[in-house]
């Protein structure tokens, strides 16, 4: 009876998810503990984090692949109806208008986009399976501009390039043809390269964005400002050697040079105190998830199935990916928190919770297979 | 379509996407091979200049405090300006106990009680700030004997830096305001409007008056150093220097001879003046008395001195030419005549029989003079200040049309003078009563009520700045510039200069004829009115009117005997603009219950007009002057 009760509680499962999950959930406890000057209140938080993410990861593993399915249109239609709520209604912070007021508490719902939009466009294709071609393509381009326009507008450049990232996978992995992407990528480029060197930014990008990426291409223009996390998270990970200058022994950490360095920047605190070993092995327990990301995908027993997972695990790699880029600085800074290293609740339930939607689907051709 | 061929579809189907896959694999190690390349750039290849960034350590960019922009008057006096001194600063995190560290400083350099107050209330002001002062403007004396002490007292040290000085003390001290340090408010709002980078290692900024509304002219831009510094805490050596731009000069349209003249000529009585030249704007005087004296602020004010300003019941930190709102009196007239003018009310030469009274829905207004002025039409209204004449006109024109014609000259909102905190008055009308109350029958409007407006009682309140602001666009006709306290803003590096207000702000479409009638009858007031003995010898032609308003009685209507306590006497006012053919100078003066308009108020404009115009100086100019009869 027990045993039977075990066996379907754990069956949802994906083991080793799980066992990379674990293991980069250690490495951040450890960095977690040095970055917030032996904080163990945080690292209790930590723990909390974990347990309503790991609760929310499990829900959605069990959910049978179908209600995931039913589910795509309507936390879609839901998701930009509260972007446009937050467009006529949203409370303004610093200039940018992101979270909508429900009386009891504050909700920011580019967060359930995240999810929302590679669902939607997941179940879109799948439905629409038998009968594919361009059309298609542009109805679900149209279906990722709304959501990401809207983002754009508020504005919050870096969370609408990562949700428009998400939807550009699943369109990828739909077989969106490589002569456009290739049109697409030399475009983008050719866009990127003109923008920044003939100062046309300031006509398309809000005035911080801008800053934002002229610090990028040259921190030293403005040490005092935006350039002055650059500097101090490259020197914290330069310092940091090949070997690493050893747990709670970072001095760009413990001498307060490293702003935001238990969120955005933890990374350089990793990088500083651990070295290129260190980094390494962060690098490779994320290549190890996003392998078994893909490899669910690979054995998806339906299109929805394998683009879904495929267009998910992607997104996860590009959230690790922008932040070790821009702290490292090879990318401009957005705020995008280390997958799972960085200390915040939210981005620990949205991750697990793409966790969830990938195990239900590894899940969902198991038994099939049966 | 045969089953066999729809595998044989799935078949290619899934071929496509594994490929896919494939690509997106690559992609993911791709792009994890550069960050890698990059890790091994920073961590490997370039290891060993950041290391030596960090050990020795690390890079310190020391920001450099741009010299702030100096303050004239029209003439090139010198307003405010910086001087470089030594100051004695604890970092309060590096010390240990607070209280010992200052004992000991004290048996090396002498730190005053007022010196611990004041370093006590700036350590709760500002909580974020690294180093405090605890001693400003050291002699070279202490400086060198703290040098020798130095190494007792790790987390305090020398200074150099720049202070803000204001050279008149308490003169205009109103309209140039002050600096004081940045408290977490001003932190706020510079972090929200993105400025906080530029403010690093500034720890000062304009909180009233021009200082504060030129703060981003007048700060100049950061500049900064590239240090290495070792674990001592020393610069070992300059990487790069970036100088600092110097804040920009601020020359002020204002006469600093002539505010002094005026701020004198109150004595040791409250209330404003505002002088303007008609021609452009420019603000040529700004008082308002009491003042106060702005160099206390500047490093910090001590509690005492602090709470002596703010409970003084003279209020001497408020600024009454921009932000005290008074009735406006019998000064109004003038404008009531041009707005009846203007929208054929009534013309010129109408003559009303003044009994001395005038009877409205069973109350009666009087008039000043008991019995009356007899017949008075607009010309004599204004010379002799007949009530009862605009009683009867404001009941003709009705609240809509005055409000109306007052609003197109600034009454009821601000002039947009060029420092902070304007209030815009009482304009009253309908809607703003409505506006103003919340039951239905505070809110009509009674036409009872239109009465008193037209004498400038009742709900009126207007600033001394809107009055001498209205009064310049009568000197010039309807052409009307915003008010403004700087000329020019120069930059001091290329001597680049940018006027303030280059162009008027609006003309308006007064028919000649009928801003000629009243600019006579204000030039009467001069010659044969009310104002003669005031102006008695003057040795130019000016056009003015005086005003008595009173303090309480707001509800209008209801005569009041003046003589009364002395915080409820009739505050006193005049306007006037000379000289009349080509007005150079248009003013308002207020004296809080200064009593009669024409014996309080007018006599310190005729001190203020007879320097501008003549150059005569107070001295000789005070015993002209004795009191005169009502207004």
């Amino acid at each position: 009876m027990i045993k039977e009760f075990l066996r379907r509680f754990i069956r949802p499962i994906d083991p080793w998810l799980l066992l990379f999950t674990f293991l980069v959930f250690l490495l951040s406890c450890i960095v977690l503990y040095s970055a917030s000057n032996q904080d163990m209140d945080k690292i209790s938080d930590k723990f909390t984090f974990l347990g309503v993410a790991l609760c929310v990861m499990w829900v959605l593993a069990s959910m049978p692949l179908q209600v995931l399915m039913r589910l795509a249109l309507p936390m879609y239609v839901i998701g930009v109806l509260l972007l446009v709520a937050v467009a006529l209604f949203g409370s303004t912070s610093h200039g940018a208008k992101r979270w909508l007021n429900i009386g009891v508490t504050k909700i920011q719902p580019s967060e359930l986009m995240k999810l929302a939009l590679p669902l939607m466009l997941a179940w879109y294709f799948h439905h629409f399976e038998a009968s594919l071609n361009w059309k298609h393509f542009i109805v679900a381009a149209v279906l990722m501009v709304i959501p990401v326009g809207l983002i754009m507008k508020q504005p919050d450049l870096g969370t609408s390039l990562l949700i428009a990232a998400a939807g550009f996978y699943v369109l990828f992995f739909a077989g969106l043809s490589w002569r456009l992407i290739g049109l697409m990528v030399l475009a983008g480029g050719g866009l990127a390269y003109v923008v920044t060197h003939w100062n046309l930014c300031i006509h398309i990008l809000r005035e911080y964005q801008c800053q934002r990426v002229a610090t990028m291409l040259d921190p030293m223009q403005d040490p005092l400002g935006a350039g002055y996390h650059i500097i101090q998270g490259t020197i914290a990970i330069g310092s940091g050697g090949l070997l690493g200058k050893g747990w709670l022994n970072g001095t760009q950490t413990h001498l307060d040079f490293i702003p935001e360095r238990t969120t955005d920047f933890i990374f350089a605190v990793f990088g500083e105190e651990f070295g290129l070993i260190g980094n390494i092995i962060l690098v490779l327990l994320y290549l190890l998830l996003i392998i078994r990301g893909l490899s669910i995908a690979n054995n998806a027993a339906t299109l929805f199935g394998r683009l879904l997972a495929g267009a998910l695990t992607l997104t996860f790699f590009t959230y690790a990916f922008v932040n070790m880029g821009m702290v490292s600085g090879i990318l401009p800074v957005v705020g995008v928190p280390l997958p799972l290293v960085s200390y915040g609740g939210t981005s620990m339930v949205s991750l697990m919770a793409a966790f969830g939607i990938l195990m239900s689907v590894g899940k969902d051709r198991k038994l099939m297979k049966a | 379509m045969s089953r066999r061929s729809e595998i044989k579809n799935q078949m290619a189907e899934r071929y496509a996407f594994q490929l896919r896959l494939a690509a997106a694999a690559l992609f993911v190690l791709v792009l994890f091979g550069i960050l890698i390349a990059r890790f091994s750039w920073l961590q490997v290849a370039q290891h060993g200049r950041y290391q030596t960034l960090a050990e020795q350590n690390r890079i310190s960019l020391v920001p450099i405090v741009p010299p702030r922009g100096v303050i004239y008057d029209r003439n090139g006096v010198v307003l405010a300006h910086n001087f470089s001194a030594y100051t004695l600063e604890i970092t309060p995190s590096k010390v240990g106990s607070l209280e010992d560290c200052i004992n000991r400083l004290a048996k090396i350099i002498d730190i005053t009680p007022k010196d611990r107050r004041r370093f006590k209330k700036l350590m709760e002001d500002t909580k974020d700030f690294e180093s405090l002062p605890i001693k400003t403007r050291l002699n070279d004396e202490e400086v060198a004997r703290f040098a020798a002490n130095s190494y007792q007292f790790p987390g305090v040290e020398v200074k150099a830096r720049l202070f803000r000085q204001y050279p008149l003390g308490k003169v205009a001290s109103h309209l140039i305001g002050y600096i004081g340090r940045i408290n977490d408010k001003d932190l706020q709002d510079l972090d929200d409007s993105g400025d906080l980078p530029n403010y690093r290692g500034t720890d000062h900024i304009g909180k009233v008056g021009v200082e504060q509304s030129y703060e981003s002219d007048l700060h100049g831009v950061t500049g900064f150093e590239e240090v290495e510094i070792d674990a001592g805490g020393r610069a070992i050596r300059t990487l790069k220097r970036t100088p600092p731009m110097p804040g920009k000069n601020l020359v002020l349209s204002v006469d600093i001879k002539l505010q002094q003249i005026a701020e004198d000529a109150f004595g040791d009585r409250k209330g404003a003046l505002v002088a303007i030249d008609p021609q452009n704007g420019g603000v040529l005087a700004f008082v308002s008395k009491p003042g106060f004296d702005p160099n206390l602020f500047v490093d910090g004010i001590d509690p005492q001195s602090w709470n002596d300003l703010n409970t003084d019941p003279d209020k001497p930190l408020n600024n009454r030419a921009l932000r005290g709102t008074y009735p406006p009196g019998s000064t109004f007239k003038p404008f009531m005549a041009l707005g009846a003018l203007e929208g054929n009310f009534r013309s010129a030469g109408t003559v009303i029989n003044d009994t001395g009274v005038f009877n409205f829905g069973g109350h009666t207004f009087r008039d000043d003079k008991v019995g009356g002025h007899g017949a008075v039409d607009m010309y004599k209204s204004i010379v002799v200040s007949c009530d009862v004449y605009y009683y009867s006109l404001a009941n003709t024109m009705g609240i809509d049309a005055i409000s109306r014609f007052m609003g197109t000259l600034d009454f009821g909102s601000p002039t947009g003078i060029d420092i902070d905190g304007e209030q815009s008055g009482v304009l009253p009308s309908q809607e703003w009563k409505r506006k103003r109350f919340r039951t239905p029958a505070t809110q009509k409007w009674y036409a009872g009520e239109t009465v008193s407006i037209g004498i400038g009682q009742g709900y009126n309140a207007y600033t001394p700045l809107q009055m001498a602001h209205a009064t310049a666009a009568i000197a010039n006709s309807g052409v009307m510039f915003h008010p403004h306290l700087v000329q020019y803003i120069v930059d001091g590096t290329n001597g680049n200069k940018t006027v303030v207000e280059p162009k008027p702000e609006r003309v308006l479409p007064w028919k000649p004829a009928n801003i000629a009638v009243v600019q006579h009858a204000m030039e009467g007031v001069i010659k044969e009115g009310t104002g003669a003995k005031a102006f008695a010898g003057a040795g130019y032609t000016a056009a003015g009117k005086t005003g008595t308003a009173q303090v309480f009685s707001l509800k209008g209507g209801k005569y009041s005997e003046s003589g009364t306590k002395a915080h409820l006497r009739d505050h006193a006012w005049f306007i006037a603009y000379a000289p009349t053919d080509h007005p150079k100078i248009a003013l308002a003066v207020l004296v809080e219950n200064g009593g009669w308009g024409a014996a309080a108020a007018a006599p310190i404009a005729r001190q203020v007009l007879d320097y501008y115009l003549t150059g005569k100086q107070p001295a000789q100019a005070a015993s002209d002057v004795e009191s005169s009869d009502s207004d």
